[in-house]
């Protein structure tokens, strides 16, 4: 794993998420209400929605287009809903939110 | 056919006329005279009635399709004048009607302590349905009400008026409350309770004197001289028999109307039942006994032999939230002993009294389950010796049992009672299981049980669980959402009531079920806590819906629709060329709206702050057009230009989107004013829609063309604009105080029961009208604020734009 520094972990609003862009696609990076990160595809399993834009709660999110909710930790649609968002490893470091890159390179986030 | 009358629809009558008509159907001819100008309904249900978490119709027993399928002669709202037992002939205001037998079920009377100022208007007592409206149409926020009593009723009206938003003090004689039912440990835990949630309770308070000014209520003075201001004054002190009727009849009477054991009074054709009643001299005041008498009623009326035995009988207290069960006797005696269990951190206190091996009283506070089995133990005299030791922990401690109330539900025997009110046994219960009915409704229907005071209807599910298994599916209250019990109503109740002021506070208060909610609850809670407390609660982002966060429309490419505000649907040429230059520049689509704005869509995130700026610079500010809040006031030209125009309804479109944008309301608030009925602005299908006419201006409410469509109902006809704004004000606001999260104000209309109320409280009732527009202004003056001009600042244009961009080093 090859980490990189994409910001501090007061720039992501506690439950809420901001979108770091990578040549394969944006990436959702979240912040729960436990100060944990967490980093998705910023596309919905569904119909492509933008997952940094909906309601976080507890460890999972809401897709803002049609209600779809998913693990954050997993990826995985809750639910009666199947389907599975791409996960990204990501933690936080002394305040500083570090995103595995090496990830980005080798797999497609979109 | 034999000719009864009936002086009374109580629950008592109500109850024997249902059985008579089951033994003896098609042989009595009735009529039913009743004081009140309605039918039989559920008086103890009054209760949450006030509180608002029933209506009245859903307490209604009877109605009229009942009274017409039997062929009851209905005269209510006409008292009966007097009673010729030698003719056998009742008078009442509207003339006579013989009888062959009669049954007085007049009820009682609420004792009305003689104080000085108990004729001034704003004081009453807790007795119907016209107490409990009055106390519903006094129940603005701020206003106050002194309970005198501090028995079930005085505490469950103030309960009920405290839920309502009023500032309630109950005045208590005695050392504690409900001493009659409670040693003064648990009127402790009560009297806690109830101050918890924001009401003044003062023991052993003297009332000496009313104190009124104008002919109304002002205050209660106390014999220590203490003051009480009240804008409104319940007696609940106590009821006696209605027997004035049967004493002037010539029947012997006591304290009430003197029964013998087959209801018969001292004239073998007249027979009495109810809280009217002497029976070896004791009253009646709770609704078990008086279903008993009902039922023996009834078999002699139908000439068959039945004798009433008066039986324990055990109470419960109606608020919700206050749990508290009392059976027995439990006064301290020198044979008696007692068994005491305290949990002050759960506020839990239990305590059974014993004489020799039985148990003869039982007093539960904040864990009333095992209410029922203390309960039978005291009926059935049942001998508790060999369970002494464990008998306080109830029945799953008694054999081995698990602690599981399934378990204790199950091992309950068939003869148990479960429904208190009714007499019904869990063996009638589980009888009615196997004949098919799978429901609680159904249980209801067919055996009665918790169809009076509802207070078992749990208890009920549970033998439903336990004889159904798996196939028993639980109704549904309707909760918020997963995270919570509670209906939307409860929450905005309680909100208000415990003064819950954050999301943390309300999810603690209100025992959520997961620790920061879900995105159904969240953008609720958000939205009561912002309209009930302007000043104290913070808008909570994080809990908004997307649009609402980034104020823009999301379109299903995850770009957003910008629109920006046209007041009255009037534009400029300058507005024009600048919404012309920022649809260039950020290469928006353009549509016009049914709203008569002009949309932008097509519009990226990190461009938002960007275009606002350039829109903000030319004068513009936001539109709203994806808010849950005002969006837009659709105008026609009005007398400006039409030739049929009656009255400038551009300019008062200006001015009511001038002072309602920026506010949130539960859903989308939209309206119209049109100058003539021609209706060229479509008002009649808006949330609020204004119709200009010649003499002045017709306001309706409650339109809707969405997924349902709706027409406007006139809520007021008046002459000036400025009535017409202050009444638009003044609903927009009771919507923003009253209704549910997503209920448009068609949907909210329908469920406060038809326009009646709201026309009331916006309409007719002038100071309350005032009141409604000075909180909509408080709150505005937080909330109408552009929230371009706000956002369209280097921050947000930073935190708008993505964190990172790691597009770079992936290509290196």
């Amino acid at each position: 794993m090859s980490f990189v520094d994409i910001g501090a972990l007061e720039d992501i609003p506690a439950q809420g998420a901001r979108v770091v862009r990578t040549k394969l696609g944006c990436v959702a990076v979240f912040r729960t209400a436990d100060d944990r990160v967490f980093a998705l595809a910023d596309r919905c399993a569904h119909k492509g929605g933008p997952l940094s834009e909906g309601i976080v709660h507890g460890h999972k999110v809401t897709c803002p287009l049609h209600n779809w909710v998913f693990s954050l930790e997993t990826g995985q649609a809750q639910g009666a809903d199947t389907g599975q968002v791409q996960t990204f490893a990501a933690k936080v470091e002394a305040g500083r939110v570090l995103l595995d890159a090496a990830q980005m390179k080798t797999e497609s986030a979109a | 056919m034999k000719k009864l009358v009936v002086i009374g629809a109580g629950m008592a009558s109500g109850r024997m006329l249902e059985h008579l008509f089951e033994v003896a159907p098609g042989e009595w001819d009735v009529t039913l005279f009743n004081a009140e100008p309605r039918g039989n309904y559920n008086r103890i249900m009054l209760s949450p009635v006030l509180s608002g978490e029933k209506s009245f119709e859903e307490i209604v027993t009877h109605d009229a399709g009942w009274y017409e399928a039997h062929g009851v002669t209905c005269r209510f709202g006409e008292r009966v004048v007097s009673i010729d037992t030698a003719r056998k002939e009742v008078t009442g205001e509207k003339g006579a009607v013989a009888y062959d037998k009669l049954v007085i079920a007049t009820g009682s009377e609420p004792f009305m302590i003689p104080l000085p100022g108990r004729d001034l208007e704003g004081v009453i007592a807790y007795r119907d349905l016209e107490d409990t409206n009055r106390m519903i149409e006094a129940a603005a926020p701020g206003a106050r009400a002194v309970v005198i009593g501090g028995g079930l009723l005085g505490l469950e009206a103030a309960a009920g008026m405290r839920l309502r938003g009023m500032e309630v003090t109950v005045v208590h004689l005695m050392g504690h409350l409900m001493e009659r039912q409670l040693d003064p440990a648990a009127g402790y835990l009560l009297r806690r309770a109830l101050v918890d949630r924001g009401i003044e309770v003062l023991c052993s308070a003297n009332s000496k004197e009313i104190l009124g000014e104008n002919g109304k209520v002002r205050a209660l003075r106390l014999d220590d001289g203490t003051e009480l201001p009240c804008d409104l004054l319940v007696m609940a002190v106590g009821i006696r028999p209605a027997s004035a009727l049967g004493r002037a009849a010539g029947l012997a009477v006591g304290r009430g109307i003197q029964v013998d054991a087959q209801m018969r009074s001292s004239n073998p054709d007249v027979l009495a039942l109810g809280e009217c009643i002497e029976f070896e001299g004791q009253l009646f005041g709770l609704v078990a006994p008086l279903y008993d008498q009902a039922k023996v009623a009834a078999a002699t009326l139908s000439g068959e032999s039945a004798s009433f035995t008066p039986r324990e009988v055990s109470t419960k207290l109606k608020v919700t939230g206050c749990d508290l069960f009392s059976a027995g006797d439990f006064a301290e005696g020198p044979e008696r002993e007692d068994i005491v269990f305290r949990d002050p951190a759960r506020g839990v206190y239990k305590r059974l009294v014993l004489e020799g091996n039985r148990l003869i009283g039982a007093v539960l506070y904040g864990d009333v389950a095992d209410g029922n089995w203390f309960f039978g133990l005291i009926k059935d005299a049942t001998d508790v010796s060999e369970m002494r030791e464990t008998l306080i922990f109830g029945p799953a401690f008694q054999g081995g049992a698990p602690a599981d109330p399934m378990a204790a539900v199950a091992a309950l025997p068939a003869d148990a009672e479960i429904c208190g009110c009714n007499g019904v046994c869990k063996g009638a219960i589980v009888t009615a299981i196997q004949n098919g009915a799978t429901t609680l409704d159904a249980i209801k229907a067919t055996t009665k049980a918790s169809a009076s005071c509802g207070n078992c209807a749990g208890l009920v599910e549970q033998v439903l669980a336990v004889t159904l298994g798996d196939a028993f599916v639980a109704p549904t209250a309707r909760p918020m959402c997963g995270c919570t019990e509670h209906p939307h109503e409860d929450v905005r109740r309680l909100i208000k009531a415990k003064a819950l002021k954050s999301m943390p506070a309300v999810m603690q208060e209100l025992g959520w079920k997961t620790p920061n909610g879900c995105h159904s609850c969240r953008p609720a809670l958000n939205y009561y806590l912002l309209a009930d407390w302007p000043l104290e609660y913070k808008d909570d982002p994080q809990s908004r819906f997307v649009n609402e966060r980034n104020h823009a429309n999301i379109q299903k490419d995850g770009t957003y629709s910008v629109m920006p505000r046209m007041w009255g649907g009037m534009t400029t040429p300058d507005e024009l060329l600048a919404i012309a230059a920022a649809a260039k520049k950020y290469n928006a689509t353009v549509k016009v709206t049914g709203g008569q704005r002009i949309d932008l869509l097509g519009i990226k995130k990190e461009d938002l702050p960007h275009i606002w700026a350039d829109l903000n610079a030319a004068g513009m500010v936001s539109g709203h057009a994806y808010s849950k809040g005002l969006r837009t006031v659709k105008t026609c030209v009005g007398t400006d230009w039409c030739r049929f125009g009656t009255q400038d309804s551009t300019g008062l479109g200006i001015k009511l989107e001038k002072r309602l944008w920026g506010s949130w309301t539960p859903h989308k608030f939209k309206l119209a004013v049109t100058g003539c009925p021609r209706n060229c602005a479509e008002a009649t299908c808006k949330d609020l829609g204004v119709i200009c006419v010649e003499s002045g201006y017709e306001i309706g409410v409650g339109g809707a063309a969405g997924m349902e469509l709706k027409e406007t109902e006139p809520l007021a006809k008046v002459a000036s604009e400025e009535e017409v704004i202050d009444i638009t004000v003044a609903f927009v606001q009771l919507y923003r105080e009253s209704a549910n999260y997503l209920d448009r104000p068609y949907k909210w209309i329908a469920k406060t029961g038809g326009l009646g109320w709201i026309r009331a409280q916006v309409v007719d009732d002038l100071e309350n009208r005032a009141c409604l527009i000075a909180r909509f202004d408080l709150s505005q003056s937080i909330y109408q604020k552009d929230p371009w001009a706000e956002r369209a600042t280097p921050d947000y244009q930073r935190a708008w734009s993505p964190l990172a961009d790691l597009t770079k080093e992936a290509a290196e």
